[in-house]
């Protein structure tokens, strides 16, 4: 029996353990799926609690703490109600991983065809071997609030919204690319027509390739020639998915928790505390184009 | 050469062209090597090639016409088919490099001032407008309007290419492309070019029994040689400013120019056969109307090269170093030469304006009012 006793509180600690990291990682699956889904953070004033301590003893620190994602989707829905929104985007470098999750979740979220990118990071290898080190840089539409693609285009197609987002309308849009040679990011694409399935077996196209996207709020399908192909296209930081209080798809899908999002015009929202670290830098400043996406270095 | 051998060879080009044009309207774009980081290629600087040819053969016409240049009077008709065939070409070729080009008329319906392009398709109309009323005016032996369309058109035929220019000095996030020099560098680039073709077609192509025509060479010549050296004059200060230190961007980009893979265009196509041979002949043979013809021949189809050079080089410099590497794709590339299929739209233009600028001649020719062409 006391062998028995000696065992049972160890089971016990076995199955707690277990119990608990089953919490913990369904905790964090929820936490990044949670902004993916439709998910309102219906009376979510009181913040998502991790599991703050192990059974067995201190795994995780007392600390009790949102998760960020749950802030910012808390944090969007406040702003939606709100007249008006000043978006901004911020990306914490030091927490990038290079993992490009946001690059090819942004290409599945607006159903991207080859050569058509809106978040590309770069990666770029700093020192020289063996004293090396990498930066992350995601690099979305900028969302300038002096965008220099924007006067160029010859007919309107493309203007800053009192959100700060800059807009495409791909049904007025020509196709001249003026406003790719004028963007100093280089975030513009042009849509050529591609298809991930040209020149491979098999007969049409693939499933992916036909359903629609629903960028600025309307269903698009890329059908011959039709918009969106032939037009220029960039990130509008998922504007069909903040109409439907979601958050863009490149923050949700972050697993590092290194890009944020939300209203600067709330000066206690997360991304208006971040933009005022002394830290925080933008592309490009010296040309005056006043980016909405911010980079803590 | 005889008439059947330029038959046979416009006869090639035109289907070489046809064949291209098919290609664009059934596969779009898919055949082009640009892409979305080098956005503008051949055709664009065929545009803007075709309409410097364009102001400086008008230039022509207005100094016959509005700046009372007598001897040049005669080659109004001349200079005003080239002018029109050649701004044909220009636009046709554009509307190629459109990725909508049904909405190409969106620029009249809801144009955006703000915008170059906007501004230059504007002044191109206004200035297509006073073409065609001086040719009006010649087929109807107006001349008095002739005049007055001339004189309205010489405003625009300063700031069109100037605006061309400018379309692309303005755009601050290209540094090679953002100097306060390149509109002066494309009004008298087209200048230069434009004469250019006049001289080469009045040396060739207009009646050598004429009492004027060897002072119409000659004047056509020394004209060329003086824009020329102006328009190296200006090369110089486009290169050596930026890059007398020897740093910064736009000196990375401009010795890719000099010494990238295609140094060739600059040094051979542009300096040697378009600028020091022409005006070498120019120089050594002032009177002599076969090297005066080839000296403007030169002058104005090199002049492809200098256009090259101005459009594509900005564009090779990446914005943000890294993005090449950071997503992978055919059209994202900071590499560029033009396809076999980009080339057979730019024959399609050539052979459109040698088309445009027949007919016009031949109309003209037939209405007997022409005073110099055979």
């Amino acid at each position: 029996m006391p062998e028995n006793n000696s065992t049972q509180p160890s089971s016990d600690g076995l199955e707690n353990r277990r119990d608990f990291l089953g919490k913990f990682a369904s905790a964090v699956f929820a936490g990044m799926v949670m902004g993916g889904a439709a998910v309102k953070a219906e009376g979510a004033k009181s913040p998502a609690l991790l599991p703050a301590k192990s059974p067995d003893g201190p795994i995780l620190p007392e600390l009790e703490y949102e998760d960020v994602l749950m802030r910012m989707q808390r944090e969007l829905e406040a702003a939606l109600e709100r007249p008006l929104q000043k978006w901004v985007m911020v990306i914490d470098t030091r927490k990038c991983v290079g993992c490009h999750a946001c690059t090819i979740a942004c290409v599945v979220e607006n159903k991207l065809p080859p050569g058509v990118v809106y978040r590309p990071v770069i990666e770029e290898q700093i020192g020289e071997y063996p004293n090396v080190s990498w930066r992350f840089t995601p690099r979305p539409c900028m969302q300038c609030d002096n965008p220099p693609c924007v006067p160029v285009c010859p007919v309107g197609a493309t203007w800053k919204s009192a959100d700060g987002i800059v807009d495409i309308d791909y049904n007025a849009c020509i196709g001249c690319r003026y406003c790719l040679t004028a963007c100093p990011y280089q975030a513009r694409t042009s849509d050529f027509g591609d298809h991930w399935t040209d020149g491979t077996p098999g007969q049409g196209q693939m499933p992916y390739e036909e359903v629609p996207m629903f960028e600025y709020g309307k269903e698009w399908k890329r059908e011959d020639h039709k918009s969106p192909v032939g037009n220029a296209r960039k990130c509008h930081f998922c504007r069909h998915r903040l109409q439907q209080g979601l958050l863009p798809q490149c923050v949700t899908s972050c697993i590092g928790r290194a890009t944020f999002f939300g209203d600067a015009n709330d000066p206690n929202s997360l991304v208006s505390q971040l933009t005022h670290k002394p830290n925080a830098t933008r592309l490009k400043e010296e040309l005056g184009t006043e980016p909405r996406v911010y980079y803590l270095v | 050469m005889n008439r059947t051998t330029g038959w046979i060879l416009f006869t090639i080009l035109a289907l070489v062209g046809l064949v291209g044009v098919f290609l664009r309207f059934t596969s779009g774009r898919d055949l082009a090597a640009y892409g979305s980081y080098i956005p503008w290629g051949l055709w664009v600087a065929t545009y803007i090639f075709f309409a410097g040819l364009s102001a400086g053969a008008y230039a022509v016409a207005v100094l016959g016409y509005v700046f009372g240049v007598e001897k040049l009077k005669p080659l109004a008709p001349l200079a005003l088919s080239f002018a029109l065939a050649c701004l044909g070409a220009a636009l046709v070729t554009v509307w190629f490099d459109l990725g909508h080009m049904e909405r190409v008329f969106y620029v009249f319906l809801r144009p955006r001032f703000t915008s170059m392009m906007a501004w230059m398709v504007w002044l191109y109309t206004a200035y297509a407008a006073t073409v065609l009323l001086a040719l009006y005016g010649l087929w109807r032996s107006n001349l008095q309007l002739t005049r007055i369309a001339l004189m309205v058109g010489t405003p625009l035929v300063i700031f069109y290419p100037g605006a061309a220019g400018a379309l692309f000095g303005t755009v601050v996030a290209q540094s090679l492309w953002h100097s306060p020099v390149y509109p002066i560098l494309f009004l008298f680039g087209g200048m230069l070019s434009g004469v250019a073709l006049v001289t080469f077609a009045t040396a060739f192509f207009t009646r050598r029994d004429d009492p004027g025509y060897l002072e119409r060479v000659h004047l056509l010549g020394r004209i060329t040689l003086g824009l020329a050296v102006l328009y190296l004059l200006l090369e110089w200060a486009e290169y050596s400013i930026p890059m007398w230190y020897q740093v910064g961007h736009v000196f990375e980009a401009l010795m890719g120019v000099l010494f990238g893979p295609f140094w060739f265009v600059f040094w051979i196509f542009h300096l040697l056969l378009g600028m020091v041979v022409p005006m070498a002949l120019l120089v050594r043979f002032p009177r002599s109307p076969v090297a005066v013809g080839w000296a403007g021949f030169l002058a104005a189809s090199m002049f492809l090269a200098v256009r090259l050079n101005l459009v594509i080089p900005s564009q090779v410099q990446p914005q943000l170093k890294g993005l090449v590497d950071a997503y992978r794709d055919r059209r994202l590339s900071y590499s560029y030469f033009p396809t076999l299929f980009e080339w057979s739209v730019v024959a399609f233009s050539v052979a459109l304006a040698i088309a445009i600028a027949y007919a016009v001649i031949w109309f003209l020719n037939r209405e007997k009012k022409l005073e110099v062409t055979p």
